[in-house]
């Protein structure tokens, strides 16, 4: 791809999966197969709806879930085997970012004490002075005042608390940081506050994010790749200008389509709506995890997984309805 | 709002109210007026706080009652003041004349009966006169209307996904054919793809059913799709309204309705910056006597902070801003 250049990925997957044994023996099939590249202070935005596996994904790169299978490089080494005490120095690295800013943190810690949690855990100062002025230096980066440093979190509202969790999140410098619907808490004028700070901390800093959200209108906005999932797998993946201009996969076609515009010419336009819900996750059968919703559903569709082909340079998507256009439109071109 | 009374279901004029405990007074919403037309749909857009809900709950007249005060003002509904009502003829109103569908439809079913239940009791409620399979007839009746099989109708709310739920939910208000739909985030507990099919089914059912909505949200996105008329709210008041294309296409606005369009991120074009308003709302509990919106605003002049602007017009148009409102008031 010509997005990797010459760097090697800081973050990769390979065959992940990961199943979720339920009582009885069922299976639930979270992560099923993800193979993705995240590149040094770039943003791979990954959207779907509830469900699809794409919190789970997220929590499975960081080691926070045991994967079933599959492989996870973080700088080129394996880190799929490595146990909890190995993961501690690699966490430094890698962080998180919650969705709800209300329970993803200690109610009863001070504000100015959540953000030097990490730093305490991983003793990266020698005495309480320093890590203390670390923290209130991380707290002008997010752009708290530091007047809110002796506050408890419940007297903040939900987008200062956000803030607090991306100090949290910054206070080990890591170079990669899982944002899991960071903004979907949050009111829209709050929500452009933090976006925007999101890609600032992104400069400055050189971080990877991997953005994981249902509004694809924020991933357009942030990402540089953006992923679609449905049910644990990835069906379509592309630059973000190419998703939104060519749309190929049935299901990113119709979850675009679903997006009601805040434009009044599109008003009484017929918009595809797609039928029913998510199937459910549970011992899935080989084949299209969307057929049953698909207009366009064929025999093969129902026997058999579609492969994520590449249509166009960096444009991959896993459809055997698509694939089988393009190669007609190919063989009648020629 | 310049219409014919008759046209109008719904008219609120000054409407106050405070939530008030011991410790302080919590100033909800501050004197607003808005209109429903017969028929059409107003759509209430604010952010968490400014007061949406609480209007809501105000025609509902479901306001806590503890802490919960209307201090002044009127709500017209077909030609008689709800605040003038008891509880009795407020009951025999709520659900057969009016109804509300809330935001979570995962905690406004009760969990230990069954869907059929829940709709049969809104009802038998209104109806005392039908009998037992009457009842039942109208059940299967209001949930075909919103695409649930009635083979389904003896299953508990958590054999339900999230959309159906909210369906269910829908059904319930809508089943002694209401004239005034209110709708409080109908959908923002949904995914895309099933706010979709919701969204379809309530703008076909409005069309055949001429019930008249009150669309609260804070998606702009569904205000455009589904909405004919719009009022922004702020800490409590409504700061600009008009028809959609007043606010979608029109020339002048309110500061913060600029500043609401562009937080949000864009499908269609792409900026590298969005351009969020800078800091939070007001602490309703100690509004200034100024503009509510002037220690946010860009364009904001000395006589924003000293009183409350006027409500100016332009036609159906209406704005409160010392700076943007319409000359020759």
């Amino acid at each position: 791809m010509s997005l990797a250049g010459a760097t090697s990925p800081l973050v990769e997957t390979r065959e992940l999966r990961k199943l979720f044994k339920l009582k009885g023996g069922a299976l639930l099939h979270a992560v099923d197969g993800i193979n993705l590249k995240i590149f040094p202070k770039q943003t791979l935005g990954v959207v779907g709806e509830s469900g699809c596996g794409k919190s789970t994904l997220g929590r499975t790169i960081l080691k926070l879930i045991e994967p079933t299978s599959g492989q996870i490089f973080f700088k080129g080494n394996d880190i799929t085997a490595l146990n909890t005490r190995q993961m501690r120095p690699m966490r430094r690295a890698m962080q998180i970012i919650f969705q709800d800013p209300y329970s993803s943190i200690d109610p009863r810690k001070s504000v100015i004490e959540v953000i030097a949690e990490y730093m305490f855990i991983h003793r990266l100062f020698r005495n309480r002075r320093g890590t203390f002025a670390r923290a209130a230096e991380l707290m002008d980066q997010v752009g708290l005042a530091r007047r809110y440093a002796n506050l408890y979190p419940h007297e903040l509202d939900g987008g200062r608390r956000q803030r607090i969790g991306i100090a949290r999140a910054l206070s080990l410098q890591p170079s990669f940081i899982v944002c899991d619907e960071p903004v979907s808490a949050l009111d829209v004028s709050i929500q452009a506050q933090i976006l925007n700070l999101l890609m600032d901390l992104q400069d400055e800093l050189g971080l990877a994010y991997m953005f994981v959200t249902h509004d694809l209108s924020v991933v357009k906005h942030i990402s540089k790749e953006i992923m679609v999932m449905y049910l644990g797998q990835c069906v379509e993946k592309a630059v973000p200008e190419e998703l939104f201009a060519n749309p190929a996969h049935p299901y990113t076609k119709a979850l675009l389509a679903a997006i009601p515009r805040p434009n009044i010419r599109l008003r009484n336009k017929e918009i595809p709506i797609i039928r029913g819900e998510v199937t459910s996750p549970i011992n899935l059968k080989p084949g299209c995890r969307f057929a049953a919703r698909c207009d366009y559903s064929m025999e093969i569709c129902k026997t058999r997984d579609p492969d994520l082909v590449e249509i166009s340079p960096g444009h991959f998507i896993s459809c055997f309805k698509e694939n089988l256009n393009r190669s007609n439109e190919g063989a009648a071109s020629r | 709002m310049g219409q014919i009374a008759n046209d109008v279901i719904l008219d609120i004029k000054d409407l106050t109210v405070i939530y008030k405990t011991d410790l302080e007074t919590v100033r909800a919403v501050n004197n607003i007026s808005l209109s429903i037309g017969r028929g059409k749909t107003l759509g209430l857009v604010g952010e968490t706080g400014a007061g949406k809900t609480t209007t809501a709950l105000s025609i509902m007249r479901l306001l806590p009652t503890t802490t919960g005060r209307i201090l002044n003002g009127t709500i017209y509904f077909d030609g008689q003041n709800l605040l003038d009502f008891n509880d009795h003829s407020m009951q025999s109103t709520r659900g057969r004349l009016i109804s509300m569908v809330f935001q979570d439809p995962m905690t406004s079913l009760n969990p230990v009966y069954t869907v059929a239940d829940q709709i049969g009791e809104t009802i038998k409620h209104h109806n005392t006169a039908l009998s037992k399979g009457e009842v039942s007839a109208k059940v299967d009746e209001t949930l075909s209307m919103v695409g649930i099989l009635p083979s389904r109708k003896n299953e508990y709310p958590h054999q339900f996904s999230g959309g159906m739920k909210q369906r269910v939910v829908i059904a319930m208000a809508l089943c002694c054919e209401p004239a005034l739909l209110i709708a409080d985030e109908p959908t923002t507990a949904l995914d895309v793809t099933i706010q979709a099919q919701v969204l379809a089914m309530m703008r076909d059912l409005r069309n055949r059913l001429g019930t008249s909505m009150l669309m609260i949200t804070h998606d702009l996105g569904i205000v455009a799709q589904t909405c004919d008329d719009v009022a922004v709210m702020y800490a409590g008041e409504i700061i600009e309204s008009g028809s959609v294309e007043d606010i979608f296409t029109g020339e002048r606005h309110h500061p913060y309705t600029i500043g609401l369009f562009n937080s949000i991120p864009n499908l269609e074009t792409s900026v590298k910056r969005l351009k969020p308003i800078p800091g939070l709302m007001p602490d309703p509990t100690k509004l200034s006597n100024g503009c509510f919106f002037a220690p946010r605003c860009e364009s904001c002049l000395d006589i924003c902070r000293e009183s409350s602007p006027p409500v100016t017009s332009g036609g159906f148009h209406r704005i409160k801003c010392h700076l943007c409102g319409y000359d020759g008031r």
